[in-house]
Parts: C-alpha cells; sequence; structure tokens
C-alpha cells in the first residue's frame, strides 16, 4: 500500500482544506516542520550532520581531498555536491541510474552554498595552480516524507560548519592526524532553502510526502544574508503547472521573515 | 550611478535577435533562434508512437525534450553525451513548454523535441526554449500560445536583461546574476524560473516587469519567422 500514489479522494480533500488554510497536522500553511540537527553521522567523515524534519531524516556528510583546482579558479578549493535518493529511504525511490529528482537535489544545494559564498574558496588553496582543497558533500535522505530540499539544505550548512580539515602529509590528506582548522566560513551568510508547493490555487510551504504528491507545482528558493541584506542565491521551479506573477511576489514577500526565524533555530545547533 | 554595460548596450536592451522556421526538413517542425552570439536549433518529431511500449501513457501524449551543447560550441570542449547540466535543462525546458502545448488527446504517442546549441555565449537554455516553442507550433502541434524565454541578469546592483558570456563573468560588487525565465506569451504563467547569484528579495517584481517587456520582443520575433514561413510556403 505505501507504494500508492495520493488518491484523488485525498487530493479533493486536501484542495479543499488549503482553502481553509488548514492542514492534517495543524500546521499554518507557511509553517515549517520543526527540525533537530545531530551530529557525527560517521566519524570517518570531515563533518557530517543528521536533519530530522517532521518525519523526514536526511544525513549529509563532509569529505575532503586535495586535487588540483579547475582551470578557471587555480587559487580557489573545489566544492562538490553529490548524493542519492536510496531506495532504503522510500518505496518511491529506485535503484538504478539516477532519475530527475536525483541529479535536482544536489544541483540545487550547490548553487546554494556556492552562490551565496559562506565558503571562501581561496582559503582552501595550497599552492596556486596545482593543488587545493576539493569539498565534497553528499547527501542521502533516510526517510523522505517531503520537503526533502529544504531538510537537505539544513543538513548540508550544519555539516560544513562540523567539518574539520584533515592534515596534510607529502601532498595528500592525512586523516588521522587532523587539523584542528574548521573550514573558512562566514559567520554572517547561512543559506537555507524554503519550497513553497502549489495545489489549484493554494501555496503551502514544509509539506509532508501526502500533500507533495498532490501538489501540482513546486518551486525552491535558496536565500542568504550578505552584507547586512537578504539575498536569494537560488532559485528552481519544478514540477508541471506554471506560478503566476503575484503568487511568485506573494512567496519571495514571506521569505526574508521566514528565513530569519528558521536561522535563529538554525543557529541553536550550529556548532 | 547607473551602470554602462562593456556592450553598450541599454540595461533592459536584448541582443540582436533572429529566428527562422523550418531549417531542417526530416523534421515535423524546426527553427532557430539566435541571441547575439548564442545560436540554438530545435527540432520536432511527433506525435509517433512511443517505444518501448510500455512507457506510452494511454490517458495522453508525452512531451520529451532533450537539450544538449554541441561540443565545439564552448571554449573547452564540452564531452558529448548528456551530463548532470544538460540532464537538468532538458528537464525545466520540457517543463517550461509543457503547459503550453495540448497533447492529452494524442493518446500513446511522444513529441520528441531535441535542442542543440551551435554556439553558446550565455542564454542558451533561454534560445532552445524560444526555438523549440517556433518548432513545436511548425509541427502543428494544438498550442495555448508560443513559450517565450529570457534571462534577466543582475550586474553589481543594476538588473539588465539577456546577459551574454564576459557578462556572465562580472565579480565587482555583488557579482552577477542569471535569473532565467519563461511565460507562455498572453497568459499570466511562469513556467520557468531557475536562479543563481545574489538578487534581493525586493528586486523580484521589477525583474519579471522586465522579463515582461522582453517577452513582447522576443514575441514579434517568433511570430515574423513563422508567418514569414508560412507565406513562403504559399508562394512555393
Amino acid at each position: 500500500m505505501s507504494s500508492m500514489r495520493t488518491s484523488n479522494i485525498t487530493k479533493d480533500t486536501l484542495r479543499k482544506m488549503f482553502l481553509e488554510g488548514k492542514r492534517f497536522d495543524g500546521r499554518g500553511m507557511f509553517d515549517l516542520k520543526n527540525f533537530e540537527v545531530e551530529y557525527d553521522v560517521s566519524y570517518k567523515a570531515e563533518g557530517s550532520a543528521r536533519v530530522r524534519m517532521g518525519k523526514t531524516d536526511v544525513v549529509v556528510g563532509v569529505k575532503m581531498q586535495l586535487e588540483e583546482p579547475y582551470p578557471d579558479s587555480p587559487n580557489k578549493g573545489n566544492l562538490m555536491v553529490s548524493g542519492d535518493l536510496l531506495p532504503l529511504a522510500s518505496p518511491r525511490f529506485e535503484s538504478g541510474p539516477p532519475r530527475f529528482n536525483a541529479i535536482e537535489l544536489p544541483r540545487l544545494i550547490d548553487r546554494m552554498i556556492r552562490e551565496s559564498g559562506m565558503i571562501d574558496l581561496s582559503k582552501l588553496c595550497i599552492r596556486e595552480g596545482e593543488l587545493v582543497w576539493t569539498v565534497m558533500i553528499d547527501i542521502y535522505p533516510i526517510n523522505d516524507d517531503g520537503a526533502l530540499i529544504d531538510a537537505a539544505s539544513i543538513g548540508a550548512v550544519a555539516a560544513l560548519h562540523n567539518t574539520v580539515i584533515p592534515g596534510i602529509k607529502e601532498d595528500r590528506a592525512d586523516y588521522v592526524n587532523r587539523t584542528k582548522d574548521k573550514l573558512p566560513l562566514s559567520d554572517e551568510t547561512i543559506p537555507i532553502t524554503f519550497t513553497f508547493y502549489k495545489l489549484g490555487s493554494s501555496l503551502v510551504l514544509s509539506p509532508t510526502r501526502e500533500e507533495e504528491e498532490a501538489c501540482d507545482a513546486k518551486i525552491t528558493w535558496g536565500i542568504s544574508k550578505w552584507n547586512g541584506k537578504h539575498m536569494l542565491n537560488s532559485c528552481q521551479k519544478g514540477e508541471e503547472i506554471p506560478f503566476k506573477k503575484e503568487e511568485i511576489i506573494k512567496i519571495v514577500e514571506t521569505l526574508p521573515k521566514l528565513y530569519d526565524d528558521t536561522l535563529k533555530k538554525l543557529k541553536k545547533f550550529l556548532k | 550611478m547607473a551602470l554602462k554595460r562593456k556592450n553598450g548596450r541599454k540595461l533592459d536592451e536584448l541582443r540582436p535577435m533572429s529566428a527562422e522556421v523550418g531549417i531542417i526538413p526530416n523534421a515535423d517542425g524546426s527553427a532557430m533562434f539566435v541571441f547575439g552570439k548564442t545560436v540554438a536549433i530545435a527540432a520536432v518529431y511527433g506525435p509517433r508512437m512511443l517505444h518501448p511500449q510500455h512507457m506510452q501513457n494511454p490517458e495522453t501524449g508525452i512531451l520529451r525534450v532533450n537539450y544538449d551543447l554541441l561540443s565545439f560550441s564552448v571554449e573547452d570542449r564540452k564531452k558529448p553525451g548528456p551530463s548532470r547540466r544538460s540532464q537538468e535543462i532538458s528537464k525545466v525546458t520540457e517543463l517550461a513548454l509543457l503547459p503550453a502545448v495540448d497533447i492529452n488527446e494524442f493518446k500513446n504517442t511522444v513529441i520528441d523535441v531535441q535542442i542543440y546549441i551551435l554556439q553558446a555565449n550565455a542564454g542558451t537554455r533561454t534560445a532552445g526554449i524560444n526555438a523549440a516553442s517556433m518548432a513545436l507550433a511548425n509541427a502543428g502541434i494544438p498550442m495555448k500560445s508560443l513559450i517565450t524565454s529570457v534571462a534577466v541578469g543582475k550586474l553589481d546592483k543594476e538588473l539588465v536583461l539577456d546577459v551574454d558570456d564576459e557578462e556572465e563573468h562580472f565579480e565587482e560588487g555583488e557579482g552577477s546574476t542569471d535569473f532565467p525565465i519563461a511565460k507562455i506569451y498572453g497568459t499570466d504563467e511562469y513556467s520557468l524560473m531557475q536562479m543563481d547569484g545574489k538578487l534581493p528579495p525586493e528586486m523580484i517584481p521589477k525583474a519579471l516587469d522586465m522579463a515582461d517587456e522582453a517577452f513582447e520582443k522576443i514575441y514579434e520575433v517568433q511570430k515574423n519567422a513563422l508567418k514569414s514561413y508560412v507565406s513562403g510556403e504559399d508562394v512555393k
């Protein structure tokens, strides 16, 4: 039964409830699910975090290794985000070559992190043009109950804040004798994504799996602060139904306060 | 102080555009769309039977989009074959086009849209959508309207239209932001929206307005290309 898609009856019920601003779990339409962050998923990782957001559960690990820089950024470290939608986490995830959602998730997190500038990649250069740190972030859901991207964004940021740089021995990473150094992260710029979903004319944030599957459209925004100002860093519209201009503007207007409130909660967990 | 664009364009000035329809005789519909030095071509094949059969949908036709860069369209040769980037752009392009086409009646069939970039100078996905939109119309696929697409950019603190390759690498101040958008022309339906960079939330309404003005100009180019194709056919 668990693999069945949301029935039309559920969809109709949700459509009516959303119009009245009601949800099965009693939250308001733009209320984020509660979340908590744990660390030390794996002591072998340079940094790691586990985020439980409602029943959605995601682990994120950071590994670092020494590599050549990219030709267009010889004096900067490299950033790589990947991950997989493990069949472990949902009856809807299947083994085999990555489907679109599995490609999209890490790319959205990559863009949020990269464009916000939260990591000062120029401080991860060892020898210009020759040797730099590559920061590899891997994201794996353990249980997907909706709003996976938003939980993953919090997990990625927490794991980066938790990362300790390895030592260096003969131009290779020394994972036994680690430094005590953290990554060169901005104190101010801490990006988070918020994904809004649409069913009929209703907009809803942080859906459960059931709500998410009933919805027809979604839009993800990455937001952070930079020089005292809120900045949108990334955006991606998904699913088949378009958004109207007033819907986009309404969503964007809620973002700064939503970000400030969520950041306050997140900061309690950041080490 | 207003920003001066290196290429001499006004902030809300698009690159010179051109378009041509019916460029691939084998295809059921085809078109080219040019933004400055960015050249996209698109072909539509279908509706045709979808194989393998188990992928067929008895309730509706399927739109299947493939976007890619030709290997010599960029400075560092692009390895042929799909990349994560091209797979993502293929999918968001498909979602950008889908709300405008009416393919419910073409049950069990597929409409294949193939988009290739001959020359890349920023704005390849938007040029590709504009070309594909015309190719769909040229193939006679029932459509609500044409799909128009453009990227709004931001250089430091200033919104601009249709950034080129050089502007994409602008690093001063708040740097370069890319905000590609597509809209079903004549409706209030935005079917593609992506962004990377640094854009203050309060600038979104103005960015959408700028895109709307650009869509008028893009639509004219698309419409004229389709019209001259049709009138050319009459002469033959």
